[in-house]
């Protein structure tokens, strides 16, 4: 099974380099922070699937802090850095 | 055993395929609703089946338990995260896509 395990890995970092395409071309801050989202759900699952693949439970908790912080970091987003006024955007019409 | 073993590797390929159509999906949907749509949905049901295959191979009761609690954070969190964003992108006047007229994505 252990390479089935290696190709969800592969497959899973894959995704990860895909989004960072989003990152790259986002026209909107908001459409970095969902792909930055995204990495926080990924990574999650990468954690997992490395935590059983390598026998290292220690990554379990990783996936867990990582689950959690994913969420912190998209609320402070959207609590601080994107609660503006939309008369004077910085970043120009979506 | 030999059927254990199928069905792990099939919910853990259905999870990564779901991985692979979300980050599809927000590399190719159009603003910023579809791609919270698209984000907030298919990607937790890939990490869920991920989570269920990885399930079947657990050694020990509270492992498993962990697992699950750590699907059910990440099911909250991104609900959370997407109905956040998605308000904020209102607030400040972002206007849904609409098709037009022979135009693509």
């Amino acid at each position: 099974m252990n390479w089935l395990l290696e190709l969800v890995a592969v497959l899973l970092l894959v995704t990860l380099v895909l989004g960072l395409i989003r990152i790259w071309r986002g026209p909107t801050v908001a459409d970095r922070m969902l792909a930055a989202q995204l990495f926080g759900t990924t990574g999650v699952g990468l954690l997992l699937v490395l935590a059983e693949l390598q026998r290292m439970p220690a990554l379990r908790d990783v996936a867990l802090v990582l689950a959690l912080l994913a969420v912190m970091a998209v609320l402070a987003f959207v609590a601080r850095v994107w609660r503006q006024d939309p008369n004077n955007n910085h970043e120009g019409p979506s | 055993m030999i059927l254990i073993d199928l069905l792990q590797g099939m919910l853990l390929l259905a999870g990564v395929g779901f991985f692979l159509v979300g980050t599809l999906g927000i590399l190719r949907f159009p603003d910023v609703y579809t791609r919270v749509h698209a984000l907030t949905k298919a990607d937790n049901l890939g990490l869920g089946l991920i989570v269920f295959g990885l399930l079947l191979g657990a050694e020990s009761v509270p492992v498993a338990l962990k697992l699950l609690l750590i699907w059910g954070l990440a099911l909250i969190a991104s609900a959370t995260a997407g109905y956040l964003v998605a308000r904020a992108a209102r607030r400040r006047g972002v206007k849904p896509w609409k098709a037009r007229s022979g135009g693509g994505a």
